[in-house]
């Protein structure tokens, strides 16, 4: 007893033949029509070709570049070996370790946001916050987080009252494990502003039904809820990653250059810190982190298609 | 006919509160969400401390102090000016007449996410014309660059939770001709995402530090940086007055945004709309 | 009622050593109360409900019956109240152990699984093992006509589709009742139609006791058994279809099914009521006032075309078999009658006629002003 099978309408017998059709307009009319259309995005056009793509090319272009203009190698040879290798590979790790752990961090305080339905005015301040805190970055971070744990910070000086003194044991913030604390701080709210959306997309009635077909919580999340926040979750950790990357100013005002880290690396080539002749090495230094920015985000852009997909 | 049962069932329950589906998490929530404000207010308050409170006074007198602020207020205004003038026609133009670009206007967008600051002003070092390099004008332009992510997004969420193409349609079906229809019904509703694009661009002047020490602008985060080298009670105390400065000002707007469209927030990257359960 | 035919494919389902009946299994509300802050939900609900039949829910938004539903499903808690089942109380029963099959209004399959995975879901979470779950599931989507899409995921599914796959994941775990939450209301006119008939021949079939909540009144009288008309919280009327039309215990009743027309009057004494010049006997309570409003269906007055007659009419619409005449009364009162087809040609807008009430007992309400 299934359901009635629907059936289409009859067509047209298929002896008819429409006539052909008239000639349309002419290909000059069909281009300007279009360009007609396309005229009201020229001005951000325009101004992206110039205030982006053109820089990004320059920059491509002087990472091969020699000081006479001639073609070179020596500068991606340069980026890829030495100091500016091991920039590379600390910038990496560190950004790894700084968009994972904010990215399970942040994934239980937005779940903690966004399951305090009845507080609506906590998700406000929460949300609102989050947006504040993920903005939230640079020198003055820094410089809060060095009257908390600086050498003598006041997390620290009470530490040390109480008998533990953590400088006296090996810990500095001006090092990669205080950068890291450091880059929670916006590194955390932003996860939470990125995956409330897919929480968001988490109905309700996913959650009744397992429970009403049986499952248990932690099954639910096996099997219904992590699946499907899976994609979203990577790649918001991709996007975190990119962020940590790129971030300069706050590792800039704790470290003063002391960690080899590219972005810092590339900035030292504009303040003219470095042997004259061997300018386009920061090109190439930027080429490089573009181009590792680029493999995460276009794996983000594919994740993201995938659990939109899902989530609608 | 009315047929309600009257017979007394074999165990009447006493009113409880029984265990709802899925109670038991309240505690674990609670715990979570005051670990992370204690982390997150704790170094706030330890640079209070730090600084004292006489610091917030002197700063206001340290040299350059209102010189550096004035470039960064400066600097914003214009930045924003720009950007919702590039922005808004854009976005709402995409839209109407070529939502096939859709999807291509969000890559673009995210595009300065992507790039590090410091390798863009490299970049954008390289290929300024003369007349701007050394203005602060080119700063603002690129700070427009750097806002494009939040700005867009925030007037494209803005514009997705309006059926724009339905509310154009009405509006000149009823007679309005196009700048009626942008200043009485498109701009009216999207004050909350304007808004927002605002608050986000002008957050991110006041705070970005990167390309304007390397553009050489001694703008206000750069200014607190290098008075660190002298004193550093002043710099923790100006940190702190941005910082409170804009919780304050986001707050109230956040706040009050989402009272007027009813539930409804305009975030960095989303609508976010509570959840309604349905009828009773 | 309902004739009670064991389930299909009986294989007991094994685990957790849940005890199943035979037959169906009799479902009791009992004094169901809850408030949302100073909004009374449900207000001393009780209904009970005999193995194998449908109870539909019917009644507007806000009138409880979700609310009810769900705390027969286990998704919210009465205030005070119990919820029995075979006689047993299982208010403090979490939803995931009470064996009860729901079907919400929309978007409820899970996203990351296929349509069988979506199906066989409840008895994956009973431990069934893979192959055994898999041709259960593959069975149910057979019934419900979907065995082609089996492999497809919801966002490949329409929406009617994506119901029924609902329904089969439901009916799967063989649950001793089933809950239907405005299944249908999400879907288009059509889709509704068929799914209306496909559902209500599974439960037949299969003998389970099923509540089904719904706005849509034709829905409810079309499917169920018996409809309990809900209104702030409370139960108006439970009655078979047929007896809730044509002996609607209140007004509220009366009017929210089908249609009815609202004639003023006035109260005599001796239980009789005087409207457009005629009295006739009152049925059930009498409101205090004596200003009243008789209710009467459109097929239940009777009209005549006259000459100066008490009213004129105003609309002639086709409906089928029958025409539903709006005529304007003296007074200004507006009434619809329902006349056969055949004989409504002269019915033409304009025309006076004469309206007059039947010599039969009538409901009355109090008068409604505006």
């Amino acid at each position: 007893m299934g359901p009635s099978v629907a059936v289409p309408g009859s067509l047209a017998d298929p002896g008819t033949l429409s006539p052909a059709a008239p000639s349309g307009p002419s290909r000059v009319t069909l281009a300007l029509r279009w360009l007609r259309r396309v005229s009201g995005i020229v001005p951000f056009a325009v101004y992206v070709t110039f205030g982006l793509l053109l820089p990004m090319v320059a920059v491509a272009i002087g990472a091969f570049q020699d000081n006479d203009g001639a073609f070179t190698f020596s500068n991606v040879d340069a980026a890829t070996h030495g100091i500016y290798l091991k920039g590379f590979w600390q910038s990496i790790v560190l950004s790894v370790i700084s968009s994972v752990i904010p990215g399970i961090l942040g994934l239980i305080v937005a779940y903690a946001i966004f399951t305090a339905k009845r507080a609506q005015v906590l998700r406000q301040v929460a949300i609102t916050a989050a947006g504040v805190f993920a903005n939230f970055g640079g020198v003055p971070l820094a410089f809060i987080f060095i009257a908390t744990i600086g050498s003598s910070g006041l997390v620290s000086q009470w530490l040390t009252s109480l008998g533990f003194d953590p400088y006296a044991h090996g810990f500095t913030l001006y090092s990669l494990l205080g950068v890291i604390i450091v880059y929670l701080y916006f590194q955390i709210p932003l996860m939470v502003l990125v995956i409330l959306p897919a929480l968001e997309g988490l109905r309700p009635a996913w959650r009744e039904a397992a429970a009403n077909l049986g499952a248990r919580t932690w099954e639910y999340w096996r099997y219904v809820a992590g699946p499907v926040l899976l994609p979203s979750f990577l790649g918001c950790v991709l996007l975190l990653f990119g962020s940590a990357l790129s971030a300069y100013a706050t590792t800039e005002a704790l470290t003063n250059g002391t960690i080899p880290l590219t972005s810092i690396q590339i900035g030292s080539f504009l303040n003219g810190n470095v042997i004259a002749g061997q300018e386009n090495i920061g090109k190439a230094l930027g080429l490089g982190m573009v181009v590792i920015i680029a493999i995460a985000m276009a794996f983000y852009v594919v994740l993201q298609r995938r659990s939109a997909r899902w989530l609608r | 006919m009315a047929a309600v049962v009257q017979e007394a069932p074999e165990a009447i329950a006493p009113p409880r509160r029984g265990p709802a589906a899925f109670r038991g998490g309240t505690v674990w929530r609670w715990a979570v969400l005051l670990v992370t404000a204690v982390y997150f207010l704790l170094p706030l308050w330890a640079a209070l401390r730090f600084a004292g409170i006489s610091a917030f006074g002197s700063v206001v007198g340290e040299s350059g102090f209102s010189s550096s602020l004035g470039l960064s207020v400066r600097l914003a205004v214009i930045t924003t000016v720009i950007t919702i003038a590039l922005m808004l026609p854009t976005a709402v133009y995409v839209h109407l007449r070529l939502p096939g670009l859709r999807r291509l206007l969000e890559g673009i967008t995210i595009l300065p996410i992507v790039i590090p600051p410091v390798v863009l002003i490299v970049g954008v070092l390289a290929i300024a014309p003369g007349f701007l390099k050394g203005t602060s004008w080119l700063l603002a332009m690129v700070y427009v660059i750097l806002a494009m992510p939040f700005s867009y997004r925030a007037i494209d969420a803005g514009l997705r939770a309006l059926d724009l193409k339905t509310i154009v349609e009405a509006s000149s079906s009823l007679g309005a001709g196009w700048v009626s229809t942008l200043g009485r019904v498109i701009l009216p509703n999207l004050r909350t995402a304007l808004l927002s694009a605002t608050v986000l661009s002008v957050a991110m002047v006041l705070g970005e530090y990167t390309m304007a020490s390397l553009d050489l602008f001694q703008t206000f985060p750069v200014w607190i940086y290098v008075n660190s080298q002298t004193s550093g009670q002043v710099s923790v105390a100006a940190s702190l007055l941005a910082t409170w400065f804009f919780l304050m000002i986001i707050t109230v707007l956040g706040t009050r945004q989402s009272r007027k469209t009813g539930g409804g927030e305009v975030t960095l990257f989303t609508v976010a709309r509570t959840e309604t359960r349905g009828d009773l | 009622m309902t004739t009670n035919t064991t389930p299909d494919a009986a294989t007991t389902v094994s685990g957790a050593g849940r005890i199943r009946p035979g037959g169906g299994t009799s479902v009791l509300l009992h004094q169901l109360t809850r408030s949302f802050g100073v909004t009374r939900a449900l207000d001393g609900l009780s209904i009970e409900m005999a193995p194998g039949e449908l109870v539909a829910l019917l009644g507007p938004s806000g009138c409880g019956k979700t609310t009810a539903l769900r705390i027969v499903a286990g998704f919210e808690t009465a205030d005070t109240g119990s919820v029995l089942i075979d006689g047993r109380d299982i208010s403090s029963v979490p939803a995931a152990r009470r064996d009860m099959g729901m079907v919400f209004q929309s978007y409820s399959l899970f996203p990351n699984m296929s349509a069988l995975d979506n199906v066989a879901f409840g008895l994956r979470m009973r431990k069934i093992g893979t192959d055994e779950r898999r041709k259960r599931a593959a069975g149910l989507l057979d019934m419900v006509g979907l065995a082609p899409q089996a492999a497809q995921y919801p966002h490949q599914l329409s929406g009617g589709q994506q119901q029924r796959v609902a329904l089969a994941r439901a009916l799967a775990i063989q649950p001793r009742v089933l809950l239907l939450d405005e299944p249908l209301s999400a879907l288009d006119a059509k889709v509704r139609l068929q799914l209306r008939e496909q559902i209500r021949l599974l439960q037949q079939q299969l003998g389970t006791t099923t509540l089904f909540v719904t706005h849509d009144q034709e829905e409810a009288l079309s499917m169920a058994d018996r409809v309990g008309v809900m209104s702030q919280g409370r139960l108006e009327q439970i009655a078979a279809p047929d007896e809730l039309y044509t002996n609607p215990a209140t007004a509220f009743v009366a009017e929210f099914v089908g249609v009815m027309n609202r004639i003023p009057g006035e109260l005599r004494g001796g239980g009789m009521v005087t409207a457009l010049g005629r009295a006739v006997p009152v049925r059930g309570r009498a409101p205090d006032e004596t200003a009243v409003d008789v209710l009467v269906r459109p097929e239940g007055l009777t009209m005549e075309i006259t000459e100066h007659g008490n009213g004129i009419v105003t609309t002639r619409t086709f409906l089928g078999s029958v025409t539903r005449v709006g005529v304007q009364l003296d007074g200004d009162v507006a009434v619809q009658v329902d006349r056969p087809s055949a004989e409504s040609a002269a019915l033409a807008p304009g025309a006076s006629v004469s309206v007059s009430l039947p010599a039969q007992p009538v409901l009355v309400a109090p008068r409604r002003t505006g």
